[in-house]
């Protein structure tokens, strides 16, 4: 599993575009990325449906200059690139939900170090500020993607019917917050996740437009005829690790589940989309939103229930990781139920929340306040030096779910039991042959040769274990090539 | 990290997992004044890195739409 961010760029006082502003950016990343390296788009379709049907969309593939402009392969085996303008950036394939904690911090580090250095080259009045959110406040929204292996034989509209409720519900957990409402959505002073209001549709392919709370783009980034990607759109992206935490943790959880048929019984909305944003607007958790069949229930008794499962799945698959993930997710739904302001040093949306309503009192002001939307949007300024989500970790407001030395270490090593090591090794040890790589792919420069490709089709191999001795036989590229092919 | 945490599995809801004491016992007095100090404490630095001019910062935040 994974997490692909969009990042918000701004500058001060230039009228650039934020294209030009990106490119600053990723530029100055260039001590974490391969030296020349270009990604390598050939195995990749995002307009297949996994519904069965291929939507005609014409790709552009950039040239070998601007595709190294717009895309630095990290040294930990993630991508930085710019996307729609933004930077974007995604963490290396990862087995465990606290690596995708780490490795999504690790991003943020990297960013907020490029983008220190890209302001110092730029002056002060021209400086540029990242944010890790996903919406303007006027309608313009950007993502926070998460990638999961599944399984091809799981049928993808009995996975998507299946996951439905479980996606629209766990704003609770992972939400982020957001002041005010958008996009035609009622008023409301303050709601749960930053992206509910822009989900239109219950599923479709599009990302960008009419979104749809299930993305039905089929492309596995892996063996096809084996694997699937859910690619999970309706996610916020969070500031706080414990949300990033439960968020992964939980889904990647509730996919096995699907996976084996033990989430066949799932409660059914009525109204996905109408629910998605009810139970955003909803800051008590309290409402309860309609079931197929003439129930309801609230967000956290909807997580309760897929919680109930995956305990009951637990009992026969006892391994700490997970019982661990499964703990936190039962204390959090408790407080949820009981007082949600209990959650202010775990859940993006309830320390954004208090946060506000704390500096609200000492000013003597309402959510309509300038202040308050700046706070807004200032939580999740990537700057350690002013963003507030950073103010709180110094001052010991948050829990803390990884370390600042994980965090170090994985902005140069890739988890080694993914095939997002192999990829990582190949950055570091060779590095001048290293002509380019997918997620599927390494390329090495071969002289006057063809390039030669090594496929990585399986998300699970390439890992530590299978090719680190590969790797310690093979002192240059040519060599390893030739040993792959022995 | 989180596989070490301690807290006693709670199924269902009987209660925060992480009991939160109420009373005017001195030790709450106390951690409610510390309390109180590290919040005023925060909010002092909130108003130190905060934005100037939030007004026209807020405004002029327009991204293209991503995705």
């Amino acid at each position: 599993m994974g997490i692909e961010t969009e990042y918000g760029i701004v500058a001060r006082g230039v009228v650039e575009d934020s294209f030009t502003h990106s490119l600053s950016v990723l530029a100055n990343a260039r001590d974490y990325a391969a030296p020349r390296a270009i990604w390598d788009y050939g195995g990749e379709n995002p307009s297949k449906d996994a519904r069965g049907f291929q939507v005609e969309e014409e790709s552009e593939v950039p040239g070998a200059d601007d595709n190294r402009d717009i895309n630095k392969l990290l040294r930990n085996g993630g991508r930085l690139y710019i996307d729609a303008g933004h930077p974007e950036y995604s963490t290396p394939e990862c087995s465990q939900p606290l690596d995708v904690v780490t490795y999504d911090k690790a991003g943020e580090l990297l960013l907020a170090d490029s983008l220190e250095r890209a302001n110092r080259e730029a002056g002060i009045d021209r400086s540029l500020v990242l944010y890790k959110n996903n919406t303007d406040g006027k309608g313009n929204s950007y993502g926070c993607h998460e990638n999961y292996l599944v399984s091809r034989d799981l049928a993808f509209e009995h996975l998507a019917e299946v996951l439905a409720a479980f996606l629209v519900s766990r704003q609770v957990v992972c939400g982020a917050g957001k002041v005010g409402s958008e996009n035609g959505a009622e008023p409301v002073s303050y709601q749960i996740s930053q992206r509910a209001d822009f989900f239109e549709n219950y599923m479709g392919l599009y990302t960008m437009k009419k979104r749809p709370i299930i993305n039905t783009r089929d492309e596995p980034h892996s063996d096809p005829d084996r694997y699937r990607r859910l690619h999970v759109i309706v996610g916020d992206a969070n500031m706080a690790e414990m949300s990033t935490y439960l968020k992964t943790g939980t889904t990647a959880l509730m996919v096995t589940l699907a996976e084996e048929g033990l989430l066949d019984d799932a409660p059914r909305l009525k109204d996905p989309v109408g629910a998605i944003k009810a139970i955003s607007h909803d800051p008590a958790c309290k409402h309860k939103v309609a079931l197929v069949g003439d129930e309801e229930a609230s967000a956290v008794e909807i997580q309760q229930w897929y919680l109930d499962e995956a305990w009951a799945w637990w009992q026969d698959h006892p391994d700490p990781a997970t019982r661990a993930v499964l703990e936190r997710w039962q204390s959090v739904l408790d407080r949820l139920a009981e007082d949600p302001n209990q959650l202010t040093g775990e859940v993006d949306w309830v320390i954004k929340k208090s946060l506000i309503e704390q500096a609200m009192e000492r000013w003597g002001c309402d959510w309509d306040d300038s202040r308050v939307a700046m706070m807004d949007l200032q939580y999740h300024d990537i700057r350690p030096s002013r963003g507030l989500y950073y103010t709180l970790v110094r001052q010991g407001f948050i829990t803390r779910v990884t370390s600042d030395e994980r965090i170090t270490a994985a902005l140069d090593r890739a988890p080694e039991d993914t095939r997002a090591y192999f990829r990582s090794e190949c950055i570091k040890r060779y590095p001048e042959a290293l002509y380019g790589a997918s997620w599927t792919s390494v390329l090495f420069s071969q002289g006057e040769q063809a390039i030669a490709k090594v496929p990585l089709l399986d998300p699970e191999r390439g890992t530590r274990s299978l090719v680190g001795a590969l790797l310690e036989r093979s002192e240059t590229a040519e060599q390893l090539v030739a040993n792959l092919r022995a | 990290m989180p596989a070490e945490t301690q807290e006693s599995r709670t199924r269902h809801p009987g209660g925060p997992a992480e009991q939160t004491h109420t009373g005017a016992n001195p030790e709450t007095i106390e951690k409610g004044k510390k309390l109180k100090e590290e919040m005023d404490a925060l909010l002092d630095e909130i108003d130190n890195v905060l934005e100037e001019n939030a007004e026209e910062f807020v405004r002029n935040y327009v991204q293209q739409g991503g995705e």
